[in-house]
C-alpha cells in the first residue's frame, strides 16, 4: 500500500519545497497538503495519512498544538515539526509528543533522517 | 505618481517564509540571552504608506515606546527596528543583563543592553536573509531611539519621500517576563523592485524550476 505524507504549512512555497525534497528522497509516497491546523486535521479525519510534516508557526493553532492533537488519535504516527525556532522549549514539547524536530530551511539532508525513520516505523507496524 | 510594484501570490507567500525564518532564529537567540522562551506571531507584510506603517503601531501602543534601530543596505536596502513599549524597557534589560543587578546597575547598562539585544535580533534575522537571498548586507551599528512610529519609520531625515514601503513586521513576547514587542522592517520602492528580482530567484533556486533548462 502506498504511503501517503501530509504535509502542513501555510507557506505554499515551503509546502513545494518540502514536496520536492520528499519526491527525491521517497518517489514513490504520496502527499497531501494543508495550509493550516484545521485542514490537517480533516484531511487526517477522511483516513490514509501515514506520516505528518508540520510548520510550526502557523496562522491560528501552531504545529505543535496540531502536533498532540494527531497524537492523542494516532499515538504511532510519525511525526515532524519542521521550524527554525530552535528554542529548548519547543524542541522539549516536541521530543515529549514524540515529534522529530527538522530544521528550516527544508532540505533533502535535513529529511532524510525522519523519512527512513518513518519509513522502518511503517514496515515494521506492516 | 508611480504605480506600486506589488508582489505576486508566491512571492510574497515565499518573502513572508524568508522572514519567519530569520526571525525564528533570532527568536532563538534572544532565547538564549534571557533564558525564557520567546513567543513570535505569523510575520505580517504588506505594501503601505510610510504613515499607515507608524499608524500600525500606534494604534496599538498609547505610550512612548523604545526601539533599537539598524539600517541596512546591498541588493536591497531599509531599515530593521525591534520596538517595545519604553515601560518594557527596564524588565527587558533585567531579563539580558541578569536579576541580581541593582535598580542603578540596570539603569546604566539600559542603553548598552539594548543595543545588544537589538543587535542579536535584528542582525540575525537580516543575515538569515541575506543568505538565503545570495547576497551579502551591511547593516549600520544598532542606535536606540525613544518616541513613537512617526520617529521611527522616517527612513531618512528629510522626509520628502511620501510613497509606499514595504512592511514587515511580527509580534514577541517573553513568557514569565511583562515583555513583548515588535519586529519591523521598512523598504522603499527601489529595493522592493530588487528584493522581488532576488525573491525570484530564490524561489526558482528552491522549487528547482530552473532545472529544466540546466544540465546536471
Amino acid at each position: 500500500m502506498t504511503t501517503t505524507v501530509l504535509i502542513v504549512d501555510d507557506s505554499k512555497l515551503a509546502r513545494i519545497v518540502v514536496g520536492k525534497a520528499l519526491s527525491a528522497l521517497q518517489p514513490e509516497w504520496a502527499r497531501r497538503e494543508a495550509a493550516n491546523a484545521d485542514d490537517a486535521l480533516a484531511v487526517i479525519a477522511e483516513g490514509g495519512i501515514d506520516v505528518a510534516i508540520l510548520d510550526f508557526n502557523m496562522p491560528g493553532r501552531n504545529g505543535l498544538e496540531l502536533a498532540g492533537d494527531i497524537r492523542s488519535a494516532h499515538p504511532d504516527m510519525p511525526i515532524a515539526l519542521a521550524t527554525a525556532n530552535v528554542q529548548d522549549e519547543i524542541i522539549a514539547q516536541a521530543r515529549a509528543l514524540n515529534a522529530t524536530f527538522i530544521p528550516k530551511p527544508i532540505t533533502e539532508e535535513g529529511l532524510k533522517g525522519f523519512l527512513s525513520g518513518a519509513a522502518l516505523k511503517l514496515r515494521q507496524r506492516g | 505618481m508611480i504605480v506600486p510594484l506589488v508582489l505576486s501570490e508566491l512571492e510574497h507567500d515565499a518573502l513572508t517564509e524568508l522572514v519567519n525564518i530569520g526571525v525564528s532564529r533570532s527568536a532563538a537567540s534572544l532565547r538564549n540571552m534571557v533564558g525564557e522562551q520567546v513567543t513570535l506571531s505569523v510575520p505580517s507584510v504588506d505594501v503601505v504608506s510610510r504613515k499607515a506603517a507608524a499608524t500600525l503601531i500606534r494604534q496599538r501602543e498609547s505610550g512612548e515606546m523604545v526601539a533599537v534601530r539598524q539600517d541596512f543596505e546591498g541588493a536591497f536596502s531599509g531599515r530593521a527596528l525591534l520596538i517595545f513599549p519604553e515601560t518594557n524597557s527596564l524588565a527587558l534589560v533585567r531579563a539580558v543583563a541578569g536579576d541580581e543587578l541593582d535598580e542603578s546597575e540596570i539603569a546604566a547598562m539600559e542603553s548598552e543592553a539594548l543595543t545588544e539585544t537589538g543587535n542579536v535580533v535584528l542582525n540575525g534575522c537580516l543575515a538569515t536573509m541575506a543568505n538565503m537571498l545570495k547576497r551579502p548586507l551591511d547593516m549600520s551599528l544598532p542606535q536606540v531611539i525613544r518616541g513613537d512610529g512617526d520617529l521611527f519609520f522616517e527612513l531618512s531625515e528629510h522626509a520628502e519621500d511620501q510613497g509606499v514601503v514595504l512592511f514587515l513586521y511580527i509580534n514577541f513576547s517573553i513568557s514569565g517576563r511583562a515583555i513583548r514587542g515588535y519586529i519591523a522592517m521598512l523598504m522603499d520602492l527601489p529595493s522592493l523592485e530588487a528584493l522581488k528580482a532576488l525573491i525570484g530567484e530564490f524561489i526558482e533556486r528552491v522549487t528547482g524550476a530552473d532545472d529544466l533548462g540546466q544540465l546536471g
